[in-house]
């Protein structure tokens, strides 16, 4: 084993969750790594304004991700982001976490937050129309369908929240869902609905995107009917959820149907010395709350955990 | 304003020295959004990497960035951040929204390689 490389815990992922679990395990004495295959501050970072984490009156998601980052480091955290990793082995007493580069860090605890991203469609024509009227946020790039008529896609509180904001710029603005009903809070669906610029396609999905140079139209079947239709659109936004970053944990901790994590409420997984935080875990609600307290208590119990290592490993060996 | 750590072109005088005096050049138009942020931050970890090539954002609702708005490789642009790639001054590869570090680096590999010309 190659010391420089052992530390007492790795923590896999820098979003708050993760970065808060490095900020208490430095703090704790407890030598820590934390390895990011993307941005740090994960999810975070995409917010424009986060209004309702308290004792911050209004912050960006990018200022309160640079500030978390920089508290971690200042207890001694290593951060090491835009990383890839090869190989993982979670089930030896010593974990092991190996780079497509090459390195190989290895850790008595593993803390997994590698939290989620937004879902795709996965259907022909959406990769070669991203960025030329297919977008995944309004507020990036709303102004480029001003006068438009576009699609939402979703029936989430995001899809219809966004179908209302971009109602400032479009003419006209069709949501698209598969279900007959919005998963969305009453409210978000009364505001849409009271939008004489929003109107409803129910229990209908988008097959295929096509255009030239940009999109100029879908193809729509209705779930009911079964019937697809060629539907003229400038842009098309998608808002279909979140799907949790956990596809390299397949095998090696328990997920559920929906490849979330599943922990008890210290966070441990079913392999010992291994724990999860944040939007990857099964839970009900995701926020820069939330992932911050399962962090918290993440860290709490790894912290314990390589307590308890260091007091075993001091004991002399029975006779 | 974008606060990330790359250097910034504040005007069309500014963009056209940094693309006239350095021979490999990534210029990330946008704002500080969820599309533009991974993409800056991109940049801003490969710098140390691609020591030969010249990486800079640009705020898009800055009216000085028209010099990239205007491009004609970005006809057809609907999503920020539009990022262009200069060899010696011209456009050889523009992307609009989001890209991963993988597409990015794919990118400088092929554009901006560093295989000595004969």
């Amino acid at each position: 084993m190659n010391t420089a490389n052992h530390y007492d815990a790795i923590v896999i992922g820098a979003g708050p969750a993760g970065l808060t679990a490095g900020i208490y395990l430095s703090r704790a004495r407890v030598r820590t790594l934390i390895l990011n295959e993307g941005a740090v501050g994960g999810q975070m970072v995409l917010t424009h304004e986060i209004a309702n984490y308290p004792g911050v009156e209004s912050i960006s998601g990018y200022q309160l991700a640079g500030i978390m980052k920089k508290q971690a480091k200042s207890f001694g955290c290593e951060i090491k982001s835009n990383i890839l990793i090869d190989s993982l082995d979670l089930s030896s007493p010593v974990k092991q976490v190996k780079l497509t580069e090459g390195t190989v860090y290895t850790a008595d605890a593993v803390i997994l937050t590698p939290g989620g991203r937004s879902r795709t469609l996965g259907v022909k024509g959406e990769d070669e129309f991203k960025g030329r009227g297919i977008s995944y946020c309004a507020t990036c790039d709303g102004d480029f369908f001003t006068d438009k008529e576009i699609i939402v896609i979703g029936g989430g509180n995001s899809a219809l929240e966004e179908a209302v904001s971009l109602t400032k710029y479009a003419s006209k603005v069709t949501v698209v869902h598969q279900f007959d009903h919005f998963q969305a809070f009453e409210h978000a669906v009364e505001e849409a609905r009271n939008n004489p610029k929003i109107s409803f396609l129910m229990e209908f999905v988008i097959t295929r995107f096509f255009g030239n140079e940009k999109l100029e139209s879908v193809d729509i079947k209705g779930l009911a009917s079964g019937v697809t239709r060629n539907f003229k659109t400038d842009g098309a936004f998608i808002f279909i959820g979140y799907v949790p970053n956990t596809e390299f944990l397949k095998g090696k901790v328990n997920l559920n149907q929906w490849g979330e994590i599943i922990v008890d409420s210290n966070m441990k997984t079913n392999i010992e010395g291994v724990f999860a935080a944040g939007d990857s875990i099964a839970k009900k609600y995701r926020q820069v709350t939330t992932a911050v307290a399962d962090g918290t208590v993440a860290a709490l119990a790894a912290s314990a955990f390589i307590n308890e290592l260091r007091i075993k490993n001091k004991q002399p060996a029975e006779i | 304003m974008l606060y990330t750590n790359l250097k910034h072109l504040e005007s069309a005088a500014d963009h056209r020295k940094a693309i006239s005096e350095n021979e490999n050049v990534m210029v990330i138009c946008g704002r500080m959004g969820p599309m533009c942020i991974p993409v800056y931050e991109i940049a801003e970890e490969l710098e140390e990497e691609y020591r030969h090539v010249k990486f800079y954002d640009m705020e898009f609702d800055n009216p000085e960035s028209h010099v990239i708005r205007s491009l004609p490789e970005v006809r057809g642009f609907m999503g920020i951040p539009f990022t262009i790639y200069y060899k010696d001054g011209k456009v050889v590869k523009a992307t609009s929204s989001i890209q991963t570090r993988e597409q990015v680096k794919a990118i400088l590999d092929r554009e901006f390689s560093t295989t000595v010309k004969a």
